[in-house]
């Protein structure tokens, strides 16, 4: 067939294609609109044959490049995954990011070994010999919290806090700092893990060593009060981007049977959904430390209940929630094998 | 036949195969660098506008600078499939499936940026990059994404209308698309470089210059005409 009978056979479908992809409002479809769009996957499939046959046939350069622009944006546009929003969160916390915490549930212990064994270590260290503290951080930092959590202080917390801010300026400063570290423990793990397993060890020498050093000093009262409120989101969601950041490393040293690239690429998907839920985690611990934490409003007792009360939330969370929708997605494979 | 270029076929599940035109280092960097302009930029004119806002200003300022830090390649990126310097250099982010990129994609190969960049000016990036065929930095590896050129509206260029003239020979099919491509290109040539080109065929033709470029002109007439 000559390409000017071909052209002149199909244009029409074409061109009906090439609206139905351009016309994008999803909103208040007539019925007459809605029986077009169903035409979609038919004048799809039918674009591609004709770009095959235009192409077999060397039909002219830019007939050809025109029929590849409409298959490649008709394949884009119906290979798409679209959900909505609101169902995507709700599938998220309500299943994913348990679900595939609880699945590499080895990492999780690995990565939290990291960081509380060094805290564990230097904080009874600490505890024990008052000089110690120097030799892991400097002395003007030692200082600044000595005094930010000195109970003759009216109010306590980090040293920005003294001086009068508001509140808000400290959530800004926490989301932050404390998400921008939490992505940097996950994506330094592509790199053999060393830069995971660095961050991990530092900070937790560095959180044992002051909480060590600060109850020595019996400035323990105001210390813990401060931080138990948002210990359970932030030390979990630290220990879940370490968690992430070590399964990275694990796809790299160890790809099983896959090209390291596709490992990584099958351990990232589940990778990224650790590190979406700790920088979520993540922005919960800024609002009470930033909000509830410095409070003084309460007694230290109320605020030692309501950390205790988080940390009982965050591990019934993370051990039971999505657990039926698992079970129920295995038994319904299992009827469908049957 | 095998081609030294950087167009990555891939197969659709209709059966056909698309192409993508990936993209390398240079023009990545450059739009890097651009984005990284409009970056600071932002940064600095928040600053200013944040500034009389004393303690407040300073706390909506830090979030400010944690989205643009992390998050402002992602954004635009699943929206519009571009940063503002890709968009520049007409570039596009996608999956290596062609499909359009999604908000984890996007999120994991932008976080690992910071071990791409690494140890500094995208060491580890660029040798990645240049360890595989498809110019993936580790982002990308692990996100199964690419990074193409955005290929601009295809417009058809009409054949000039010319009495079809039978060639003496058949032509291959090489030699065919090569007529189709010069009788198409044909307007946007100047005089001289069209009568250049066409000459090409003056054995075959047993004509020149001007006379010649109709010939050939029939020829494609001939080629595509439906008679």
């Amino acid at each position: 067939m000559k390409q000017e009978r071909f052209e002149k056979q199909n244009r029409e479908i074409w061109l009906e294609f090439d609206e139905q992809l351009t016309s994008t409002s999803a909103k208040a479809l007539s019925v007459e609109d809605v029986k077009k769009r169903a035409r979609v996957p038919w004048l799809y499939r039918r674009v591609c044959s004709d770009y095959a046959m235009a192409k077999y046939r060397h039909y002219s350069p830019t007939l050809v490049a025109q029929l590849h622009d409409l298959a490649l944006r008709g394949h884009q546009s119906l290979y798409t995954k679209r959900v909505h929003w609101l169902s995507w969160i709700h599938n998220f916390c309500a299943v994913d990011f348990p679900q595939t915490l609880r699945r590499h549930i080895g990492f999780f212990w690995l990565a939290c070994a990291l960081l509380v064994g060094p805290a564990l270590a230097l904080g009874i260290m600490c505890h024990e010999r008052s000089d110690l503290i120097y030799s892991v951080i400097d002395h003007r930092n030692v200082a600044s919290y000595e005094y930010m959590y000195d109970p003759e202080n009216p109010k306590i917390g980090r040293e920005e806090e003294r001086a009068g801010s508001t509140s808000t300026k400290m959530f800004g400063y926490y989301i932050s700092n404390n998400i921008g570290i939490g992505f940097r423990i996950f994506a330094s793990g592509i790199l053999f893990g060393i830069g995971t397993v660095f961050f991990l060890f530092y900070n937790g020498i560095f959180m044992g060593a002051v909480a060590g050093h600060l109850t020595r000093l019996q400035y323990g009262e105001t210390f813990w009060s401060f931080v138990s409120g948002h210990s359970a989101f932030e030390l979990t969601a630290i220990v879940i981007s370490g968690m992430a950041g070590l399964m990275l490393a694990h796809a790299v040293f160890s790809p099983g049977n896959y090209r390291r690239s596709h490992a990584l690429q099958r351990v990232g998907r589940e990778a990224i959904t650790l590190v979406i839920g700790a920088g979520l985690m993540l922005t919960l611990a800024a609002f009470v430390e930033a909000y509830w934490s410095p409070t003084s409003l309460v007694s230290n007792q109320v605020k030692y209940v309501v950390g205790g009360c988080l940390w009982l939330l965050v591990v019934s969370y993370f051990s039971l929630a999505g657990r039926a929708a698992a079970a129920s997605r295995i038994s319904s494979e299992a009827n469908h094998g049957n | 036949m095998v081609t030294l270029d950087t167009i990555r076929p891939f197969e659709t599940p209709e059966g056909v195969e698309l192409e993508l035109r990936i993209a390398g280092p240079v023009p990545r960097s450059a739009a890097w660098l651009i984005d990284l302009l409009i970056r600071l930029v932002v940064l600095f004119v928040a600053y200013l506008a944040f500034i009389p806002f004393a303690q407040f200003g300073e706390g909506i300022w830090f979030l400010g600078f944690f989205l643009i830090e992390w998050l402002y390649p992602v954004l635009f990126e699943v929206y519009k499939g571009q940063t503002p310097g890709k968009r520049a250099l007409g570039l596009l982010v996608i999956h290596d499936n062609g499909t359009p990129i999604s908000w984890p994609s996007s999120l994991l190969r932008n976080l690992l940026r910071f071990a791409d960049i690494f140890p500094g000016c995208y060491g580890v990036g660029l040798v990645a990059l240049l360890c595989n065929s498809d110019f993936k930095r580790l982002g990308d590896l692990a996100a199964g994404t690419l990074v193409i050129y955005k290929d601009d509206d295809v417009t058809r260029l009409p054949i000039p209308e010319h009495e079809p003239k039978t060639p003496p020979i058949s032509f291959d099919y090489p030699t065919q698309r090569a007529i189709l491509d010069y009788a198409e290109r044909h307007e946007r040539l100047s005089g001289d470089r069209s009568i250049e080109l066409a000459g090409l065929l003056e054995e075959m033709t047993g004509k020149v210059g001007q006379e010649n470029v109709e010939e050939v002109l029939g020829y494609a007439n001939w080629l595509v005409a439906d008679r």
